[in-house]
């Protein structure tokens, strides 16, 4: 999961919204490790990973994203779904 | 390593080595190359960390809102930040602003906001102009815009009594697909002519008011295109009406009139000529060489000369600052067919071959303004570089490769934006050039008084009146040299003092040979006891060393004695700018009385002593004054 191109930016993005230093972002930083993700930072974090990567994620989608590599993951399914349709 | 992380590990870098011009530069080149949600918390979070190394304007916004609207307040901050605002907003409860604004505990009558913003969207305060508008009958349409005009005059009457915030009120916005579909610009009610009288309504109520002012988001929606612009999906999930990339262009727009609430404002734009105003160099292929016309390449020139011509009718000067043989250049605007802009049009010239940061000192001291005052519009890359490290307090204009983009950038620079115009701003250009001529008459004259003589001037001093009112509050935000404590009023502020009995605002026009100076003084004053205080005496730059300021004080001093007052009293508040008003109240003969860490407070005693309005000046007094609609209850 490490390797997912998607990871870095992500880790990034995690970085700028949480204003947490990058460093300690983790693969699996989550609600339970990053004490300001709230909903509100929630929906933050949605707008900025839809627009960084150019995509829509559903309301399905977004109860998901509730750690760096599921987000990677799913930005991954979704790239990965794109490029085939 | 991509282009954007490069400039974030530059940022940091010149933050820590305490390089602060160089981080803000930076900076400001991340934002405008990658503007986005994601950026906009590490953009604000960098420029917190230059607050107190270098000026910003600080601004507080209220925010009272139908709809989500907190995702759009970090690319707010960030997109404040690189115009050099320091913003702190608060956003109202969602869907409260009705009760926020009318219940006088309300939090925003103690926020202590600049600007209140009064963001409500078409479907939440006129849902049947919105869904189901096929069904609803002519009566009801139109009864429901004459309510939907009521809620907003009662609305922005309340906020106008109680605070003396600017008020930006949103428009409604537009359906991208009306509920009739095509019917909709047939015969009939057309949906859309319903939100338009709405707004065209707004218009009218805000006009009656000082210092409201409506905020087009209708505008923005279309700008950015109304089929984009919308995710009901995410609107029915979270009540966010818009897409991601949507809420840039909302956050650039309010800055557009944030910046000039909070007097972040630029005052002259100083051009660079080759490949900014026209296409080429005009020293190498000569008049008949360069690029200026409507065809395709002199058409993107022409735009950014048009985008000036229209910044000028706002007040703003416009001056050059060319790397060029002097007749050369002048010859191109003088006999090129296509040009827009005459040499007339520009206050200041240095067209020569010193370097652009020289040049622009000395057109900010030949126009007597500072030089945060100027914006920089320069096609080259390391002259705008060179000049953004040089001269930090210079607004340069980011400028794209392709000068097609040009003009847009003039015509998105939030320092150019103005939300109201007076006659003034509208004629300042002429003032400067009759300036121009004045300064070759005292070249002429043999001394200062022969000089003053020759001006001829006529001061004219009134109490404030409905018509001079935005221009003496202007005067009081926008003056720096001349300012005796530089209290800054908005206009709801200045009415107010001008309505009560102890306090007298009073303005003052010039005249002389060369023509009319326009409105350029304002005097607030307050009786206490058998004491006139001074608490405000400001002159523009226009008129500075031409001893109208002894002829305003003279006018104080006839006034008190008339009303039986004993004595003038009033404060210096030094600043970084007001030097030329240091010694303006020993050189007419005050006392010192008090000295504190904020300045000191002079005194007149008028049994004693006494100021008289010098013989070269013709003083008129005027009486006529009617503030009445400008009551604040």
């Amino acid at each position: 999961m490490a390797n997912t191109p998607f990871l870095d930016r992500v880790r990034s993005i995690f970085s700028d919204v949480f204003q947490v230093p990058l460093e300690e972002v983790r693969a699996e930083s989550s609600p339970d490790t990053i004490p300001n993700w709230d909903s509100l930072q929630h929906l933050n974090l949605v707008l900025a990973i839809e627009q960084e990567f150019n995509v829509q994620f559903s309301p399905e989608e977004i109860e998901q994203l509730l750690s760096v590599e599921l987000v990677a993951a799913l930005l991954e399914e979704k790239r990965v779904a794109c490029e085939v349709s | 390593m991509t282009d954007r992380d490069q400039l974030r590990q530059q940022a940091d870098t010149a933050i820590a080595a305490g390089d602060w011009v160089e981080a803000r530069a930076t900076l400001e080149t991340l934002w405008s190359g990658h503007a986005s949600a994601g950026l906009a918390g590490f953009v604000a979070g960098r420029f917190e960390k230059l607050r107190g190394h270098l000026p910003f304007h600080a601004c507080r916004v209220a925010i009272l809102r139908s709809f989500t609207l907190e995702p759009v307040i970090p690319l707010l901050r960030a997109c404040a930040w690189v115009n050099r605002i320091d913003l702190s907003a608060k956003v109202g409860e969602f869907n409260a602003y009705a009760q926020e604004i009318l219940d006088p505990a309300g939090w925003v009558y103690d926020y202590n906001a600049d600007a209140i913003v009064l963001a409500i969207q078409t479907q939440d305060i006129a849902p049947e102009l919105w869904d189901g508008y096929a069904e609803s009958g002519a009566a009801e349409i139109r009864a429901a815009v004459g309510r939907v005009l009521a809620d907003y005059r009662k609305w922005i009457e309340t906020l106008r009594a109680r605070t003396y915030s600017y008020v930006f009120v949103h428009s409604l916005e537009l359906p991208a697909r009306p509920s009739r579909g095509i019917l909709d610009v047939q015969d009939g009610e057309s949906q859309a002519e319903a939100i338009r009288d709405i707004n065209a309504g707004l218009r009218r109520i805000a006009a009656e008011f000082n210092g409201v002012h409506i905020f087009d988001y209708d505008a923005v929606v279309a700008c950015f295109g109304r089929a984009r612009y919308r995710d009901e999906q995410r609107w029915a999930a979270v009540k966010l009406p818009m897409k991601a990339d949507a809420m840039l262009p909302l956050a650039e727009e309010w800055v557009r009139y944030l910046a000039p609430a909070a007097g972040r404002v630029c005052k002259v734009v100083v051009c660079d000529l080759d490949n900014t105003l026209w296409g080429g160099v005009i020293g190498e292929e000569g008049v008949s060489g360069i690029k200026i016309d409507r065809e395709y390449s002199g058409i993107a020139y022409w735009n950014v000369q048009r985008a000036l011509a229209d910044v000028k009718r706002r007040g703003i000067l416009l001056a050059i600052a060319s790397k060029n043989n002097r007749e050369d250049a002048l010859e191109a605007f003088r006999s090129h067919s296509g040009m827009l802009l005459g040499t007339g049009d520009f206050a200041a010239e240095r067209i020569n071959w010193i370097d652009k940061p020289t040049n622009l000192r000395e057109i900010a001291a030949e126009l007597n303004v500072g030089l945060d005052s100027l914006a920089f519009l320069d096609d080259n890359p390391t002259e705008r570089d060179r000049v953004r490290r040089e001269l930090p307090e210079v607004t340069v204009l980011e400028l794209p490769v392709d000068p097609m983009g040009f003009a847009e950038a003039i015509r998105r620079a939030p320092v150019l934006e103005r939300l109201s115009v007076s006659a003034e701003d509208a004629e300042r250009s002429r003032y400067y050039a009759e300036q121009r001529v004045r300064a070759v008459a005292f070249g002429s004259a043999s001394n200062v008084e022969e000089f003053y003589r020759s001006l001829a001037q006529e001061v004219e001093i009134g109490p404030v009146t409905p018509a001079t009112l935005a221009r003496a509050a202007q005067l009081t935000q926008k003056t720096n040299q001349f300012n005796l404590t530089t209290r800054r009023y908005s206009e709801q502020r200045l009415a107010e003092l001008a309505e009560n009995p102890a306090w007298e605002v009073h303005t003052v026009r010039v005249k002389d040979r060369f023509g009319d100076n326009g409105l350029v003084g304002v005097m607030v004053t307050a009786a206490q006891g058998d004491s006139c205080e001074i608490d405000s005496f400001l002159m523009s730059c226009r008129v500075i060393s031409r001893t109208v300021e002894t002829a305003m004080l003279a006018y104080l001093a006839e006034s008190c004695r008339a009303r039986g007052l004993a004595c003038l009293r009033g404060w210096f508040l030094p600043t970084a700018k007001n030097a030329p008003a240091a010694d303006f109240y020993r050189k007419h003969g005050f006392e010192l009385c008090t000295t504190t860490d904020a300045g000191t407070l002079w005194h007149l005693d008028l049994s004693k002593a006494d100021v008289t309005c010098p013989d070269w000046i013709r003083l008129t007094v005027t009486e006529e004054s009617s503030l009445g609609k400008y009551a604040v209850s």
